[in-house]
């Protein structure tokens, strides 16, 4: 007999290592994320997909499946708290979706959507971030970085390079570059490496591809991000 | 300068985990780190130049843009306020010539403000190139300002500027033990390793950094790991504010806190071990190694420890202004040559650690307790205090009493009993451990320190009837956002939106739902960071509004908010317009 957890009342499968998201994920349940993907080391940084686990407060992405954990995933309180904590992601950047080329294909939107999201809740920060536009092919703003590592943890085990690095502390937080000038251009990023294309915002974009795919045909148009999730991820856990 | 950092790199063995060491030497040497420093050392250690550009700017005594020759930060935790830094650092700044944070224009001095420096018990503290000075007062402070202007080198400056006082004050089991060198090792190795375990369980004693975790499991725990190495690690971050304990210990007691890590290496089979010294006890660090090198030479680090067949050595690794590396997987990785950011658990250090082999960590105060341990036995030490917190705790007692210093009392001992001996009158309360412990207002005197009750790292600051609450509320509020590694999002986001939440209302322009915003805030940070800082950094504001809500709604607006216009009145054409007259088609004019 399989080892089981217990989502909401779901009984679920799990094998010896699968975090819960993993053990979720396999058998068809969201749970909120956005720095984690099934692809590379779990980071457990962005804390939306805190579950209680028998009472406690655990990241999904890192936090081990164990049996005997009862699990809950959906509740008001932490439906509220989620949103709180992306509300907390939208203020601490500049995200105007109307003007984001990512709109529509966006993570963040879309979980902001998933949450009934409908304000930003807190004071702006209004931080005055910078755009690196000097690659040929790829841009970063880095007014909607969310430190998510996504990009980071692509370079590293996916593309083999080390492009992408997080730097500074608490609230002085920023994604950097790992090249001399700490420039986009000076670095051996490929507009075909993983870490070009895996940023759950806007933040990361290939250039002279704004809106190829009109508005209202994209992604999030038309499916909502946790069967979008679990359809992409699903498979993913199955290779 | 290539052939300085060549030097600097070979001296370190070309070894990535010797980072924070080598780049203490680039700072020192240039007053900052240099960008063809970091290139140079990419390429010399093997390490992604970001690795060293993240530990540059996470880390508060490294820089990109040089300091003054003379870099001088003053103590800015509560206890220096409450001493008139403000003023005094205004001072400074104007007889230098300068603005705080600022280096001065002919790059002599520069002037900042840092996180509590461990002197607590002899504000105004700073510290002037890293090394600890004490007692500031005007006069002082011109003195320095003459020596800085006469470009005196440090070595020529009264010594007494840096003089460093233990105060200790009142002692107990621990404080009052002067074991010879070696009684503790061959205690252990006369008993047995294993029995010697048994007698530190028997004894209770649980980890003194505040978070209590039984000593005795940690050392099995980690000893019972599968591993070819193992590590031992000595936590001397002391920096929760008002804390400096540690300092004494070090100072003191050193040898004993050596001991007890020896003892706790030979227990659980580690033959290299770590003291994280936080950066401002630099004055603490050529003394240490001294004493390391003398035990060395009395056999009692090496090879073949007093002929036991037992190899350990200790090496010291100095921090560099990061309250977060306290918490001990953090400290792990500083101890690796990274940015202090907490890892993800399990696994714990004691399966993976250093280098990702087992490894526990420590405080000052529990190795010097488990040396005493391993001589007296277990029983010895659970004779004193309460059942679930045995023997005694090391209390670091400063602001509005007349003997700030050290004092050792069994657990279970009252704070009013405490502030007796202190020469505490006409208190409001005491904070108690620290900024991420509790504050406890003047009808609670009866409660004591204990795990079981008020758990503490050894923090204790006491306040009169004139201090005001919120100013504490608002420099511990700083802190936090400050120190906050910026790792998660609640803890990143949170600590700085608290801070600005915080000012908001201390300022005086908070109105009606603010407080709410302010609890809802709080429960957020605390339920959902990673880590102890955050889970702790909202401990501030909640003890104090649960105890004196009356104190902040007394900084609201008297005016409840009143719309100047009809709110749902005005969206009557919108829904004509519409045809809609449903429930989601109004407005409250005030929110429930």
């Amino acid at each position: 007999m399989s080892k089981t957890i217990v989502i909401d009342g779901k009984v679920i499968p799990f094998e010896d290592g699968q975090t819960i998201i993993q053990a979720a994920t396999a058998a068809g349940v969201y749970i909120p994320h956005l720095c984690h993907n099934p692809k590379f080391t779990p980071h457990g940084s962005c804390k939306l997909c805190t579950v209680k686990v028998n009472g406690r407060n655990c990241s999904a992405c890192t936090f081990p499946a164990s049996e005997g954990q009862n699990i809950t995933n959906i509740s008001e309180e932490l439906n509220d708290d989620r949103e709180k904590i992306t509300q907390m992601l939208f203020v601490e950047g500049n995200h105007f979706c109307p003007s984001c080329e990512k709109t529509g294909n966006c993570n963040l939107q879309a979980v902001a959507y998933h949450l009934g999201m409908t304000d930003n809740h807190f004071p702006h920060f209004f931080e005055n971030r910078e755009v690196d536009a000097s690659h040929p092919d790829v841009m970063i703003d880095h007014n909607r970085c969310i430190f998510c590592t996504l990009c980071v943890r692509a370079s590293q085990q996916e593309d083999g390079k080390n492009v992408f690095a997080i730097s500074g502390r608490g609230i002085e937080k920023r994604l950097v570059v790992n090249s001399p000038s700490g420039l986009l251009r000076d670095s051996d990023l490929d507009v075909n490496d993983c870490a070009a294309h895996i940023c759950p915002t806007g933040a990361i974009l290939i250039k002279r591809t704004g809106y190829n795919v009109p508005i209202g045909q994209r992604i999030f148009d038309h499916a909502h991000i946790d069967t979008v999730a679990l359809a992409a991820e699903g498979a993913s856990h199955d290779e | 300068m290539q052939n300085f950092i060549k030097n600097l790199a070979q001296e370190n063995d070309f070894q990535a985990t010797r980072l924070l060491k080598i780049l203490r030497g680039v700072q020192t040497k240039y007053l900052h780190i240099p960008k063809d420093a970091i290139e140079q050392l990419a390429e010399l250690l093997n390490i992604p130049r970001t690795q060293i550009q993240n530990v540059v700017e996470f880390y508060s005594f490294f820089h990109l843009q040089p300091r003054g020759q003379y870099d001088i930060l003053i103590s800015s935790s509560i206890t220096d306020l409450m001493v008139g830094q403000e003023e005094l650092v205004n001072y400074f700044a104007e007889k230098l010539g300068l603005k705080i944070g600022e280096v001065r224009a002919d790059g002599v001095v520069s002037l900042n403000n840092t996180s509590c420096t461990g002197m607590c018990d002899q504000s105004l503290a700073g510290l002037v190139n890293g090394y600890a000075i004490t007692k500031l007062t005007k006069s002082r402070i011109d003195e320095i300002v003459e020596n800085v202007n006469k470009q005196l080198p440090l070595e020529q400056w009264s010594r007494d500027l840096f003089d460093v006082q233990d105060n200790i004050i009142k002692s107990d089991l621990l404080l009052n033990q002067k074991p010879t060198q070696g009684e503790a090792i061959n205690a252990t190795f006369a008993r047995g390793l294993m029995e010697t375990l048994n007698e530190v369980e028997k004894s209770g004693l649980r980890g003194r950094g505040g978070a209590g975790y039984t000593t005795a499991w940690k050392w099995k725990f980690c000893h019972e790991e599968n591993a070819i190495q193992r590590y031992i690690v000595c936590n001397a971050d002391e920096g929760e504010p008002g804390t400096f304990k540690d300092r004494v210990l070090l100072n003191s007691y050193a040898d004993s806190v050596f001991e007890g890590m020896t003892v706790a290496a030979a227990i659980i089979g580690a033959t290299q071990g770590f003291i994280y010294l936080r950066g401002e006890y630099l004055h603490l660090y050529e003394k240490l190694e001294g004493i390391l090198q003398a035990r060395r030479n009395a056999n009692l680090l090496g090879k073949n420890i007093l002929q036991h067949g037992f190899d350990f050595d200790i090496e010291i690794c100095l921090g560099a202004g990061a309250y977060i590396c306290g918490e001990e997987s953090a400290l792990i990785e500083s101890l690796e040559g990274k940015a202090g950011i907490p890892r993800n658990r399990p696994p714990y250090p004691v399966v993976s650690g250093y280098l990702n082999k087992p490894t526990s960590v420590n405080n000052v105060e529990t190795f010097l307790a488990a040396a005493n341990i391993a001589i007296h036995g277990g029983e010895w030490f659970a004779n004193l205090g309460t059942a679930k917190s045995k023997g005694t705790k090391i209390l670091s007692i400063s602001g509005d009493c007349a003997k700030a210093g050290i004092y050792e009392y069994p657990f279970g001992t009252t704070i009013q009993t405490i502030l007796n001996d202190c020469g505490a009158s006409d208190v409001l309360g005491v904070q108690v451990g620290g900024p991420s412990g509790t504050f406890i207002a003047n009808d609670e005197f009866e409660r004591k320190i204990a795990f079981e009750d008020l758990a503490t790292g050894g923090s204790f600051i006491v306040f009169n009837n004139s201090r005001n609450i919120l100013d504490i509320v608002h420099n511990f509020s700083h802190f936090f956002a400050h120190e906050s590694c910026g790792f998660c999002t609640p803890c990143r986001v949170g600590t700085s939106l608290l801070k600005k939440q915080v000012d908001k209302i201390v300022e005086g322009h908070g109105s009606a739902g603010d407080i709410v915003a302010l609890e809802e805030l709080c429960q957020l940070i605390k339920n959902y960071s990673h880590c102890g800082l955050g889970q702790t950094a909202a401990n501030p504001v909640l003890t104090t509004l649960e105890r004196y809500p009356e104190l902040y709604q007394s900084m609201l607006k008297k005016i409840s908010y009143e719309p100047g216009f009809d709110l749902d009145k005005s969206l009557e054409t919108a829904r004509r317009m519409a045809h809609r007259d449903d429930a989601h088609a109004h407005l409250a004019q005030v929110e429930d």
